[in-house]
């Protein structure tokens, strides 16, 4: 078998995940951007239209779940293309932490913002 | 069983005119992937206008709220459309390529490996082409 040139663990739980969150972004990042730029287009929305769209249960439930796993297949990829350019000991530990915290931030900023589409805030 | 070795600098840039189209391919990957995280934060910090418009039922009606005004005065902007047919190419070259990634850790196709990588610049060169029209609909220069 050929030398594996990736910092992830084949097999390992981040290797998996962002496979897993890859299948799905593929699909989600697809429909999103078919339906805010063909269906519906950019210029016209409005918060009215986006209100209409996240009332609906089903749509709200898939945008935070691709926020989630957007942020997390996104700075999970930062943070091995990071590891690949030789990042290690305390700088590792260190960019590791800033990138969970700013992952959290995000998602709990953009469920905020989710939940002010829908009228529940 | 697996063994341990130090394989230094994984990717050496300064090797460049060296790369395969598997090294580009990856790249490629990696250089949409941190675009689009990127990108991902300065989506939600726009979006974020949102939390200003909730609740003013009068303004949300007449279109006057701070996210209407806010996203329709970005779509006004001719360099704003530019920027989203250039977003346009890198997901849809970042979405095919991913594909093509999943099918090479499953192991079908390998041979064809470098041949799918050149299909997936060539759609996403068609698809971002095709696109133009829709994202430039109502802007003027």
């Amino acid at each position: 078998m050929a030398e594996r040139y990736s910092s992830f663990t084949p097999g390992g739980t981040g290797w998996f995940l962002q496979r897993v969150t890859a299948a799905f972004l593929v699909v989600v990042l697809a429909f999103h951007f078919f339906l805010l730029h063909f269906v519906n287009h950019a210029y016209e929305i409005t918060f009215l239209g986006t209100q209409a769209r996240m009332e609906n249960i089903g749509y709200f439930l898939t945008m935070v779940l691709f926020l989630i796993t957007a942020t997390f297949h996104g700075v999970n990829g930062v943070y091995n293309a990071l590891v690949n350019q030789g990042l290690e000991g305390t700088q590792k530990k260190v960019v590791l932490a800033v990138l969970v915290i700013a992952s959290l931030a995000l998602v709990a900023q953009g469920t905020y913002v989710a939940l002010t589409m829908r009228g529940m805030i | 069983m697996s063994q341990s070795y130090n394989r230094g600098l994984i990717e050496d840039f300064g090797r460049w005119k060296e790369f395969s189209a598997g090294m580009w391919a990856w790249i490629f990957h990696k250089f949409t992937g941190w675009i689009l995280i990127g990108y991902l934060f300065t989506h939600i910090a726009v979006l974020s206008t949102s939390i200003g418009a909730a609740g003013n039922e009068a303004a949300i009606a007449n279109e006057t709220d701070v996210y209407t005004t806010t996203l329709g005065g970005l779509e006004g902007l001719f360099l704003i459309r530019l920027l989203e047919v250039g977003l346009l190419a890198v997901a849809v070259f970042h979405i095919l390529n991913g594909l093509r990634l999943l099918m090479v850790d499953l192991g079908i196709g390998l041979e064809a490996q470098d041949k799918s990588f050149y299909a997936s610049l060539v759609l996403t060169g068609a698809i971002t082409v095709a696109s133009v029209p829709t994202f430039l609909t109502g802007v003027g220069i």
